[in-house]
């Protein structure tokens, strides 16, 4: 016998782990994707009666699976009639034993048909965050500030187009793979910054997604190994994610760069990252990815916030801006222009930004600004800024953050 | 197989102000196309202008209203169409990028799965 709670931490590890490999090899048996959730679901509430008793497999992944694909025959030989309605999955092939060789192949061909071009990226996002990284509807629904129900509803029309249009359940070829992966790779991306920075609710950050896009990403380095965008992705996550812990105070309060302890970030991930960034830039070259986490590489390798290499964090800008053009970006390289070169030039660098409509309801826009007037202690505008930066934030724990730094320059005010 | 219509549509005035090369690199685009898909094109016409459309309107009473024109007015408007098989969307879509009207800067194909029973 095992112990109730050993089961439960194994059937929770298996799902954060192993629930994309143990769903991805169920759709290519049965070839329909509701189908296959609710068997690889149902191996997981069967995990938890079955290991209570015979203890937890070896491997427990190949346990589920074929715990899945079982149930999933068995549905398929007694409801045929019934699920006729929609067409199958194209597949290249059914496999038929009960263990195949090829777990891996599946996993990318779920990820590969939830990130398929003829879908929206919203659907992308949503079905990549639901079926690959295993978040329930309500999960999702949350983090990507839908109402549940409107997010259930554009699940379900993104898997009836996935059917009735026929995107197959497949591995794009060689030719179209480097944009297939790109699209790939956004969506990861997407669903990471969304867990880094929750965009409303209490939470600074929604451990679920974070992790969910880090192991997805980790697990498309191992499945297509040698593509250097892949390693970029995953250096970049690692790299910002090895700050997490120290990204809030005990008692709850935002912590930016400059006052977090660098001697509790993950050296380890830290290390990791470096060594992905150097293959990244090896195989591939610039790229909007390593760009970027050679900019989190530049910060990691900094002993103090003082040490921080403002020329090269501004000269990455320069090039990640022609790789990737973005107002996001200009952004970010108008505040590294700041710490290089004063609040005041910092401050002229986000001037043209002001009149950018895709930075209208932007909060890090007013919140750079209002930290350079501060800095300049023309704290009038300063406050006005920290206005606009709390009225378009959603998320409490910045929010609260914004409201210290308004009291703090309306203080000044007298 | 999956069988996939290509609706092609375009601005009917920039065809009409087609030169009579355009027309003809048209037609021999039309028949690389044929000739890429081969035995997949199960049918396909070329339409009459939007202008001959005669669109009956369901009023949910006994007779349809009866108007002069294309059922949905706009500016881009159906041009013809094939009816294809293909085995899966991706194939489908190299195949409608062959046609020749993607190679205007207006205009552009829907390809719209049938459904099919059983």
């Amino acid at each position: 016998m095992t112990s109730e709670a050993e089961v439960g931490e194994a059937v929770a590890q298996a799902h954060r782990r192993e629930w994309a490999l143990v769903l991805a090899a169920t759709v290519r048996v049965v070839r329909d994707l509701d189908l296959a959730e609710e068997c690889a679901q149902e191996a997981y509430a069967q995990a938890l009666r079955t290991w209570a008793v015979s203890g937890v497999p070896e491997r427990p992944g190949a346990w589920l699976t074929t715990v899945a694909r079982n149930r999933g025959r068995d549905l398929l030989r007694r409801e045929s009639v019934l699920r006729s309605a929609l067409p199958l999955l194209v597949t290249d092939e059914v496999v038929a034993g009960p263990e195949p060789a090829e777990f891996d192949d599946d996993r990318l061909r779920l990820v590969f048909t939830c990130c398929h071009p003829a879908l929206s990226r919203d659907a992308q996002v949503a079905l990549t965050a639901r079926l690959v990284c295993g978040l329930s509807t309500v999960e999702v629904a949350r983090a990507f500030l839908v109402q549940e129900t409107a997010m259930a509803a554009r699940i379900t029309r993104a898997k009836k187009k996935i059917s009735g249009a026929r995107i197959p359940y497949r591995v794009p070829s060689a030719e179209d793979l480097p944009e297939r992966v790109g699209a790939v790779l956004e969506v990861v991306h997407l669903v990471f910054t969304t867990g880094h920075v929750a965009p409303v609710g209490a939470q600074l950050v929604r451990r679920d997604l974070v992790e969910g896009a880090v192991h997805l990403a980790r697990t498309l380095y191992q499945l297509l190994p040698g593509n250097g965008d892949v390693a970029g992705l995953l250096a970049l996550l690692l790299f910002t994610d090895a700050r997490r812990e120290t990204r809030l105070s005990g008692d709850g309060h935002l912590v930016l760069l400059d006052e977090q302890d660098r001697s509790r970030w993950d050296a380890g991930q830290i290390e990791e990252a470096a060594a992905l960034l150097a293959e990244s830039l090896r195989r591939a070259g610039p790229t909007r990815y390593s760009v970027q986490a050679a900019i989190a590489a530049v910060h990691a390798e900094a002993p103090t916030w003082a040490d921080t290499d403002w020329a090269e964090v501004s000269g990455l800008y320069d090039v990640l801006r022609r790789l990737w053009p973005s107002p996001v970006v200009e952004l970010n390289r108008a505040v590294a222009i700041g710490f290089r070169d004063g609040p005041a030039a910092g401050l002229a660098a986000l001037a043209p930004l002001l009149d950018e409509p895709a930075l209208g309801t932007y909060a890090y826009l007013s919140a750079a600004r209002a930290d350079f007037l501060r800095r300049l202690g023309r704290w009038a505008e300063a406050a006005t800024s920290y206005e606009e930066a709390l009225a378009l934030s959603g998320n409490e724990v910045e929010r609260a953050f914004l409201a210290g730094r308004l009291e703090e320059v309306a203080g000044r005010l007298g | 197989m999956a069988k996939y219509l290509f609706l092609i549509y375009g601005d009917e005035q920039a065809w009409e102000a087609e030169s009579e090369q355009d027309r003809a690199d048209k037609r021999a685009g039309h028949g690389a196309f044929a000739a890429a898909a081969g035995a997949a094109i199960a049918g396909g016409n070329e339409l009459l202008p939007a202008a001959t459309a005669t669109s009956l309107r369901g009023t949910g009473g006994e007779r349809p209203t009866v108007t002069d024109g294309p059922f949905l007015e706009s500016k881009e408007v159906l041009g013809g169409y094939y009816l294809v098989e293909a085995p899966d969307l991706d194939a489908a879509t190299t195949l409608a990028g062959k046609l020749p009207e993607l190679a205007a800067a207006h205009g552009g194909v829907e390809i719209r799965p049938i459904r099919t029973m059983g």
